[in-house]
């Protein structure tokens, strides 16, 4: 019997552990939004936000504090914080594709052994969306992705080939899920962590591309 | 004497026609909407559309619910009046938008209309719009971008490897009119942005024959710092105040 399945939060928390001092990191919308909420008091992170706002402070969640004229790329307000920059959304793409972003956190539909990222239309629905996504996968130094590691139905969303529209191929780095952290590598995937109660072979049964377990295989911690 | 100041919402829009392109700035929010420019749109009731910009809008069948679901984090105000207006009056033929989807289970109007082949969408990420924009303005005729190779955007388009990197040729977006909203300006067109509102306001400006500010106030001029001037007002064509309290989508002004 496998152990328990990380919350949200410790998903977020798992990933921030990336985040170097001084990084410039732009957060997609659900999970990797709360990545911009526990980040360590040593580290100095610059959130970009693709509407045009960087080094802004937290989430604003109460209606008399919030102003609409300062929303970060998920429409919810942001605090203001000093040192602070306002550019248009021109300029903060020029800043994802000239290579400026170090990291981004996105989420996925699905991601493919080779780290092909789908995300640009939801399981069922006929339209999609791509949003700043595809050039953040594109053009990001390190590309991050959070999520389940199976859908609502509990099939895989780690797969050997992305059966849902990609939004960019062989762009993920590391893959962050409620069971697991997996570096996306030449080889093949390296099952570098697994949650607590949690064995390789477990997580492998929720995996459809076969995994190369760690040598140095951890349990998911927050340091 | 250079004066684009103009009176009335009807005015700045009077001059376009059936099947226009039009860039609309903003992002999702009401703070960054040209409302009473969409506004006017709808009231004039031209056809066959092309919309640019980051999402097709809510429209008025969610705006109730929309604004109910961020009372608990923004209060949002009552005259957000954005691209939903003109696509559910059905004056949209296609768009050119990077968020047409909602997140979840619903629907929203441009997303319908594409679904019942109404509307055609040109799905486009916003790096790639707002470069094109950009481009527009700059009179750069097309541009390589390393965004979209291999994936469904690149499809029909032509790839090519500068030092061992592949990009797409996408083609400048220039338009007939840019609608754009602005904190302040001044009778050049020169203007100012509110924070996160500056956004796709500030890239559409003087990227179409005609670019319009709706602005909640124009000032002196001298009295903008040219430091911090964002948009020069050559850019910029005609320049109309917001009303000072919410007024409703279908009233003339």
């Amino acid at each position: 019997m496998a152990g328990e399945r990380l919350d949200e939060r410790a998903i977020a928390l798992c990933a921030i552990r990336e985040f170097k001092d001084g990084d410039i990191v732009n957060l997609g919308v659900g999970i990797p939004t709360l990545c911009g909420t526990f980040i360590p008091p040593d580290k100095e992170i610059l959130f970009h936000s693709e509407n045009g706002i960087i080094g802004f402070g937290e989430i604003i969640e109460d209606p008399e504090r919030a102003s609409l004229n300062l929303i970060n790329a998920g429409a919810q307000p942001v605090a203001y914080k000093p040192g602070m920059v306002i550019v248009d959304h021109a300029e903060s793409f020029s800043i994802i594709l000239g290579g400026h972003i170090d990291i981004t956190v996105l989420g996925a539909f699905q991601v493919s052994e080779k780290g092909d990222l789908a995300n640009n239309i939801m399981p069922g629905k006929q339209v999609g969306s791509l949003g700043g996504a595809q050039d953040l996968a594109f053009c990001a130094k390190k590309v991050i992705v959070t999520m389940t590691h199976t859908d609502k139905h509990g099939r895989p969303k780690i797969l050997k080939n992305c059966t849902s529209r990609i939004t960019a191929p062989e762009c993920v780095d590391l893959i962050v899920t409620d069971v697991a952290v997996i570096e996306v590598t030449g080889r093949g995937l390296l099952l570098r962590e697994v949650a607590p109660g949690w064995t390789a072979e477990e997580v492998q049964a929720l995996t459809e591309p076969r995994l190369i377990v760690s040598p140095e295989l951890k349990e998911m911690g927050l340091l | 004497m250079i004066n684009k100041v103009v009176g009335t919402f009807d005015e700045a829009v009077s001059d376009i026609k059936d099947g226009a392109t039009l860039l609309v700035g903003g992002f999702g929010g009401p703070a960054e909407c040209p409302s009473y420019l969409i506004a006017a749109i709808a009231r004039k009731a031209v056809k066959d559309l092309t919309i640019v910009g980051n999402s097709g809008g809510w429209g008025t069948a969610f705006m109730e619910a929309l604004i109910k679901r961020m009372a608990s984090i923004a209060k949002f105000p009552p005259d957000f009046y954005d691209l939903g207006l003109i696509v559910e009056r059905g004056q949209v033929k296609k768009g050119i938008i990077a968020f047409p989807a909602a997140i979840g289970g619903i629907h929203t109007p441009f997303e319908k209309k594409v679904m019942n082949n109404e509307v055609e969408l040109e799905l486009v990420g916003q790096g790639t719009i707002a470069e094109r924009i950009r481009a527009a303005r700059a009179g750069i005729a097309a541009f390589y971008t390393p965004v979209g190779v291999g994936t469904f955007v690149g499809e029909g388009k032509e790839v090519r490897e500068f030092d061992g990197r592949k990009y797409l040729l996408e083609r400048a977006l220039k338009a007939d009119a840019s609608l754009i909203r602005a904190h302040k300006a001044d009778r050049y067109g020169n203007l100012v942005y509110k924070g996160s509102a500056r956004t796709f306001n500030a890239t559409m400006a003087g990227a179409s024959t005609v670019t319009i500010a709706e602005v909640e106030e124009v000032v002196e001029l001298g009295a903008l710092d040219p430091e911090h001037i964002v948009t020069p007002g050559l850019y910029v064509q005609r320049v109309v105040v917001r009303p000072r309290g919410p007024q409703p989508w279908d009233k003339p002004m």
